[in-house]
């Protein structure tokens, strides 16, 4: 707008006021809530963190007492290690398949609706009911798996309850449960690629395979970059699936245990908040600092320039 | 090309390791307790036990899980469409002091993840007294910097005469955002509306710790709870898997392409 015309000013103004405040009653619920429910609690958790509180009396300073106990507990160090192994063997995995089923979809094949359904089928399932399903399928005795490799005369592990395999187990479950979401983001990046490259690289000879990693691979990265960020970000806040998994099992508890489940654990089983939110501290920082490090890491791999 | 038999070969074989869980799941409801734990097993039941689906309703509140998910969704889903296109409306066309920073506020609430905001909001709920009741269920979860974000997105993609005709019209500013805006962005609420939808459905972590009662039980707790006292009576536990994710299945069966627009869309976010 021009504000070549003096006179009009005042009226322009008390319009502006008006607008002014319209608005801030528009945003305001959202900015209260978001206020009340996420960040005052993003960071009374930072506060809460050096605290002994037990959700009941009021929270005593205890200083970094939580964070030395932290780095000396078996437990945690442990729930440590298995959320980065699930993350890094899960993500990858994850993005690998579905970016070749993604490619497959992508040749204009006929079903592919149908295939895009059956493979999306998991994402919409509740992960409580993926668990429970999961749980009896690797029954060791009576699950579908083991009969079906007792069938091939192959062995029988016991999926969930040899502490060697079942984080893995977890994980094969995990990248069924995701498959199908990565699937749906890396065909909307692949249907985003001109067809023009494709042409171009036809009329220069270039075989089908060479198009897949001089073209289709390069101007995908930004997609999968996408795809990786979010998805390492889900995988490190595992919990239903893991919950559901350990169930009311003392086996099981160790091999499986995530960051989440801790912050649970030590929160709302055992009533130590202060402990628990030490832990979601330490969860959010190692989320920030992973994130913090793809986008550093990004130049290296990802072409925007496509 | 005859490279496409092997390209759909690939695919059913994937689809099938997709699929069977659904159908063992179906398939073992439908057993009873005694041929599910029978050496070797069998695929198809020997008796159609349609009955267990019964036993299930009898076992557990099977209906007020419904219900109480029911209206946990509705609540949610509803409160976000409202209120998040209601800010995301001012934050896209309307012109105020701080607009700049309070978006950037907002959009920080982006990277908190929801573990973190747990234990601090149980304290909160339980000072206003919300523990075990609808209120803790609903209200937190009705604002959404991500609804926010989406729909800033959707509304800046809709020409501006629209609005600016209606300006001159003498229509209010609510008049704008409810009858130029709104039905100019249907795609991005239907897409924001299933998330939610999903989202609430499923959600676990929240619901296992706000609520403590029957009353209030969700779906998602209500069946963990089940398999925590009949670890082993997998037919049952197999009709409560199916029962509460059908609705689900349905939905996305139904409204696949809306579905599918949606998840496209997340991209945004970056």
């Amino acid at each position: 707008m021009s504000d070549s015309n003096v006179l009009m000013k005042p009226k322009r103004s008390r319009r502006k006021r008006k607008e002014a405040m319209w608005a801030y009653l528009f945003i305001a619920p959202v900015v209260i809530g978001l206020f009340l429910f996420y960040l005052m609690p993003a960071l009374a958790s930072f506060g809460l963190s050096f605290t002994s509180w037990n959700g009941i009396n009021p929270p005593e300073f205890i200083g970094l007492d939580n964070l030395i106990r932290l780095v000396q507990t078996d437990s945690f160090i442990r729930s440590m290690v298995n959320t980065l192994v699930f993350t890094l063997v899960s993500v990858p995995l994850a993005v690998m398949l579905a970016t070749g089923i993604a490619i497959l979809l992508n040749q204009k094949i006929k079903g592919m609706i149908v295939y895009r359904t059956l493979y999306f089928l998991p994402v919409v399932t509740m992960p409580v009911a993926v668990g429970m399903v999961w749980k009896w399928l690797y029954n060791t005795d009576y699950g579908l798996l083991n009969y079906i490799l007792g069938l091939l005369h192959l062995p029988q592990p016991a999926w969930l309850f040899n502490p060697n395999i079942a984080l893995i187990s977890v994980i094969v479950v995990y990248v069924w449960m995701t498959v199908g979401n990565n699937i749906i983001l890396i065909l909307a990046g692949l249907q985003g690629i001109s067809e023009t490259y494709y042409e171009a690289a036809e009329m220069d000879g270039a075989s089908k395979l060479k198009q897949l990693f001089t073209i289709t691979i390069p101007l995908l990265t930004p997609t999968l970059f996408f795809v990786f960020i979010t998805g390492i970000i889900s995988s490190l806040q595992v919990f239903d699936l893991i919950f559901i998994m350990i169930g009311d099992s003392h086996v099981l508890l160790e091999p499986l245990r995530t960051l989440v489940y801790g912050v649970y654990e030590s929160g709302f089983e055992y009533s130590q908040m202060g402990y628990a939110s030490a832990q979601a501290f330490l969860l959010f920082l190692m989320i920030l600092l992973i994130t913090i490090f793809q986008f550093a890491f990004q130049k290296k791999w990802v072409h925007y320039d496509g | 090309m005859n490279k496409k038999w092997l390209i759909h070969l690939v695919l059913i074989i994937g689809a099938v390791i997709m699929v069977t869980p659904f159908l063992w799941m179906v398939l073992t409801s439908l057993k009873s307790f005694g041929e599910a734990m029978q050496v070797p097993i069998t695929i198809f039941p020997e008796e159609w036990l349609v009955e267990n689906y019964l036993d299930v309703f009898a076992s557990i509140d099977m209906m007020r899980y419904y219900f109480n998910t029911l209206m946990v969704t509705l609540g949610r889903t509803l409160g976000q469409l409202i209120l998040c296109s209601l800010a995301a409306f001012a934050f896209a066309r309307m012109d105020f002091p701080g607009k700049n920073v309070i978006f950037i506020v907002v959009l920080s609430v982006l990277m908190v993840p929801m573990q973190i905001i747990l234990i601090p909001n149980y304290g909160i709920l339980t000072s206003l007294g919300w523990i075990d009741t609808f209120y803790a269920l609903i209200v937190p979860g009705m604002f959404s910097a991500f609804g926010v974000f989406l729909l800033r997105q959707f509304f800046l993609g809709i020409p501006k005469e629209l609005d600016e005709a209606a300006t001159i019209d003498g229509c209010s500013f609510f008049g704008i955002y409810w009858r130029i805006i709104l039905p100019n962005a249907t795609p991005g609420l239907i897409a924001l509306g299933i998330f939610t939808v999903l989202a609430s459905w499923n959600d676990f972590l929240w619901p296992l710790v706000m609520t403590n009662s029957e009353e209030t039980r969700m779906l998602s707790v209500g069946i963990a709870a089940f398999q925590g006292q009949y670890s082993t009576d997998y037919p049952l536990l197999m009709a409560s898997a199916v029962l509460s994710t059908i609705p689900m299945l349905i939905m996305f069966v139904l409204l696949q392409k809306h579905l599918v627009s949606g998840i496209a869309l997340q991209g945004v976010r970056r």
